[in-house]
């Protein structure tokens, strides 16, 4: 079977499993004890390894395989997760993802060679067993044999923890024994009606033998199951009993286990403790570990449901939709246009219904590309968990709102950026935990990445706590490179001296370490970000620590606009940066310093005309003692722009100029087509003021 | 003799006038030829750029190839075109007189040009097309629609 079209679909998957497996290896690492974590990446891991095996990479199925086999013992509590453990995870995630890129790039993952790392998991899982019985038990259990008599059910830690977790929550534990008639045929159908009537009035944990083999009929006549419910003993035998050719139900409360379990769990931890040093084996976190889970254990389901409901569309086709939407956009416009000249009733009222659907149509195709930042955010904890090991810091990692949604093209570019300043905030923003005890801060150092919403425009903030930066050594460099003279130095505000470490060619780092560049960060993450129309600034408190706050456009493609008329040419400005539309005497025109100005509600705004400014050719002159002016903002400068119509508001869609003109043309931004089939440029405001 | 002409390399040129030469540009670099009509001035931009045009929903900038070369004043007829050209994923419309012919020419008849034809600079022509009767002047389209050319032009009009 050709497996090429599917590969796509695999490359995707394998990805979106892989950075699930890195998030709960993380959450892992946090919470040591958290088994049903284990589980997710056991899951993940399998799906992976069944996938890989379906596609033939036999390399990824190994690895996969061993990855599985480790995870098992783990979820089962027999591999206690310890430092060396983890460490190898992670170093599977990382080969598993050279090889997808190796699969993306050549279709094949025969060149990453496995063998090393399936040798050191096997040696992690035989080399640190915390029981010594497991590799009995392992047998045992592949080999499926199963006990008849259920006198004592045999829980292993993720079951009873779920146990005793809904034991307090007040559930009670009922085990049934549930013994089928002999002559019954389809035993397997009969399983699984009993089974659908209790698990409407409660939750089974457990069943043995376990379900797949009750489902194939691999059992003889009675089977257990554990169920979790607030109903009576009573209904549920009764249920039961309810199921045809059910001979006999046997009930019993399981309580005497709590004592169990807690038993079980000490030993583990006790056992591990001895075995290999647990990572963060402090007092709070046991203690918290089993609110942790309970708050992990629903989302993971709620999760997989989601998933089941959504459609992967390449994004090529998604941009086509966008486009073909613009035109649309392009010819409501016309259409409102002539129904207004055509002043036909049915006409309005059809074109009116439209637009309307058209609005609505249009709020969901941007919806569609919109994409939440955490896209993005997700593979960052890895990276500074990585890079704070490299750099010996000890950090705290926060990310908060990763549900804030961006436009699909802003997602796509933002992602170096980002990581250039989470480098930059390890590496010269905290000091190492030395420095930091000495200079009486938490050894911990804390960065935030934090992405929010307001109005048109969605920020996103990396903070810490470190250093801050230092005025003097910025200036000293500054001075070094050239890029300030020594007398204006001394002047600039400490807002500008910071806004010189985005200068080309500029780095405080001491010693240049391969986590930040030689110089060429900040000023290409500051190019970037302006490309996509947003903006970076910078604020710092010695000793307290550095914020960069970026400011992005919330969508690239569709905006609303005022078109106004100056002689014969049209021109958009966006309604964003519109205060308001105001009509100005002549007299009232004042003049500073040469400039005209106006009085605008208080305060002193410059009178721009955009017919000088555009140098617009003029046939005839006018001579009207009122003018129409529209205050345009920047920040909380502003101006008046003189122009001769206002034409209307509307949505433009948003064009580029071309290539050829691109960057070369002041003060527009871009073009829109306007509903005859013109052109009109995109006033930038932003380089009108200044 | 006959057969080795035969294997010589042939391009296909689309020809264009401007004033009274004659010129030509490959035709894998042409997109389509347009009509004259509206522009739309983008302020601020060198003389001989005229502004864009909305070509089926893409904006694309226009040039006067008149105006760029000094070759004299822009006087638009029914004759003239505008041959949308796409130079390294860039589409540029260039106004000409007319645009009226499509022939194929052997490689080995363009010779290496002499330091200014008809008023244009040597850099921006790939060479001189002798043909039987006529004259082509092939422009190097690279070199006229660069950035740094437009960036520079730009500077100087400031």
């Amino acid at each position: 079977m050709d497996m090429n079209q599917y590969l796509d679909m695999f490359i995707e998957e394998s990805k979106e499993h892989l950075q699930a497996i890195n998030e709960s290896l993380l959450a892992l690492e946090q919470s040591p004890q958290a088994l049903d974590i284990v589980n997710v990446v056991f899951r993940s891991a399998h799906t992976l390894k069944g996938m890989a095996a379906t596609m033939g990479f036999e390399k990824m199925t190994h690895l996969t395989h061993e990855m599985e086999n480790g995870l098992d013992l783990m979820r089962n509590g027999k591999l206690a997760v310890t430092l060396d453990v983890m460490d190898v995870l992670f170093r599977c995630v990382d080969i598993l993802e050279s090889q997808l890129t190796a699969i993306i790039e050549t279709g094949s993952d025969a060149e990453i060679s496995v063998d090393e790392q399936v040798e050191l998991v096997k040696a992690v899982i035989a080399g640190k067993p915390v029981s010594p019985t497991s590799a009995a038990q392992v047998a045992s259990e592949t080999g499926a044999v199963l006990e008849e008599s259920a006198a004592v059910v045999d829980f292993n830690e993720y079951e009873s923890t779920i146990l005793q977790q809904s034991q307090e929550k007040g559930f009670t534990a009922y085990k049934l024994t549930v013994t089928l008639a002999e002559k019954c045929v389809m035993r397997a159908a009969r399983a699984y009606m009993v089974f659908d009537a209790i698990e409407r009035l409660g939750e089974i944990i457990k069943s043995e033998p376990r379900v797949e083999d009750l489902e194939e009929e691999k059992f003889d006549r009675g089977f257990m199951l554990v169920v979790l419910t607030k109903e009576e003993e009573e209904t549920l035998k009764n249920t039961a009993l309810g199921v045809s050719e059910v001979e006999t139900v046997d009930i019993q409360v399981v309580t005497s286990l709590q004592n169990d379990v807690v038993v079980a769990q000490q030993e583990v931890a006790a056992t591990a403790v001895a075995a290999a040093p647990i990572i963060a084996p402090t007092p709070e976190l046991k203690v918290e570990a089993p609110q942790a889970q309970q708050k992990t254990a629903l989302p993971t389901d709620h999760k997989k449901s989601q998933l089941g409901k959504s459609v992967r569309v390449d994004i090529e086709r998604l941009d086509v939709l966008i486009n073909l939407f613009s035109e649309l956009v392009i010819d409501r416009t016309r259409l409102e246009s002539i129904a207004r000249e055509l002043n036909n009733q049915d006409l309005v009222e059809t074109v009116e219904h439209m637009s309307r659907i058209s609005t609505d149509l249009q709020n969901i195709v941007m919806t569609i590309r919109m994409v939440p930042v955490e896209t993005v955010f997700n593979r960052f904890p890895r990276m500074v968990r990585d890079l704070a090991r490299d750099l010996n810091k000890k950090v705290d990692f926060i990310i908060r709102g990763q549900e804030t949604e961006l436009d699909r093209t802003v997602i796509d570019e933002i992602g170096d950026p980002l990581v250039h300043l989470l480098r930059n905030a390890l590496d010269h923003g905290l000091e190492s935990p030395e420095v930091r005890l000495a200079n009486g801060k938490d050894e911990v150092g804390k960065v935030e990445l934090i992405a929010f919403h307001s109005g048109n425009h969605v920020f996103i903030e990396i903070s810490e706590d470190g250093a801050g930066i230092d005025r003097q050594k910025v200036l000293r460099k500054a001075l070094e490179r050239g890029i300030v003279d020594a007398q204006t130095a001394e002047t600039l505000p400490d807002s500008q001296v910071f806004d010189l470490i985005f200068h080309s060619g500029f780095s405080t780092a001491d010693k240049i370490s391969d986590v930040s560049g030689r110089g060429v960060g900040l000023d290409v993450v500051k190019t970037k970000i302006e490309s996509l129309g947003g903006r970076v600034l910078v604020q710092s408190t010695p000793g307290k620590g550095t914020k960069f706050s970026i400011q992005l456009p919330l969508t690239l493609s569709i905006i609303q606009a005022m078109l106004v008329q100056i002689a014969d040419e049209k021109y958009a400005i966006p309604l964003s940066s519109i205060i308001e539309t105001a009509i100005i005497k002549k007299s009232d025109i004042k003049r500073v310093h040469k400039q005209a100005v106006i009085d605008f509600r208080g305060s002193v705004v410059p009178l721009l005309s955009l017919e000088e400014i555009f140098s617009i050719p003029r046939q005839e002159l006018s001579e009207l003692d009122e003018q129409n002016v529209v205050i345009v903002r920047k920040g909380d400068k502003m101006a008046a722009l003189v122009v001769d119509s206002f034409i209307g508001q509307q949505e433009v869609v948003l064009k580029s100029l071309g290539k050829y003109l691109t960057g070369s043309v002041m003060a527009i931004s871009g073009a829109t087509i306007l509903g005859d089939g013109q052109v009109a440029l995109i006033m930038d405001c932003n380089a009108l003021i200044q | 003799m006959l057969e080795h002409k035969d294997l010589v390399e042939e391009i296909k040129v689309i020809v264009f006038r401007l004033v009274d030469e004659e010129y030509g540009v490959e035709v894998s670099q042409v997109r389509s030829i347009e009509k004259m009509q509206n522009i739309t001035r983008v302020p601020r931009t060198p003389e001989f750029v005229k502004g864009v045009i909305n070509l089926r929903g893409v904006v694309t900038p226009i040039i006067d190839l008149k105006t760029r070369f000094n070759l004299g004043d822009e006087n638009y007829t029914d004759a003239t075109r505008i041959i949308i050209v796409a130079v390294e994923d860039m589409e540029v419309g260039l106004i000409v007189d007319a645009a009226n012919d499509v022939i194929d020419i052997p490689v080995n008849s363009i010779v290496q040009p002499p330091a200014v034809v008809g008023g244009i600079q040597k850099a921006y022509l790939r060479g001189v097309a002798k043909l039987e009767e006529r004259l082509l002047i092939m422009l190097n389209l690279d070199k006229v629609l660069s950035s740094e050319e437009i960036q520079a032009m730009a500077n100087l009009e400031r």
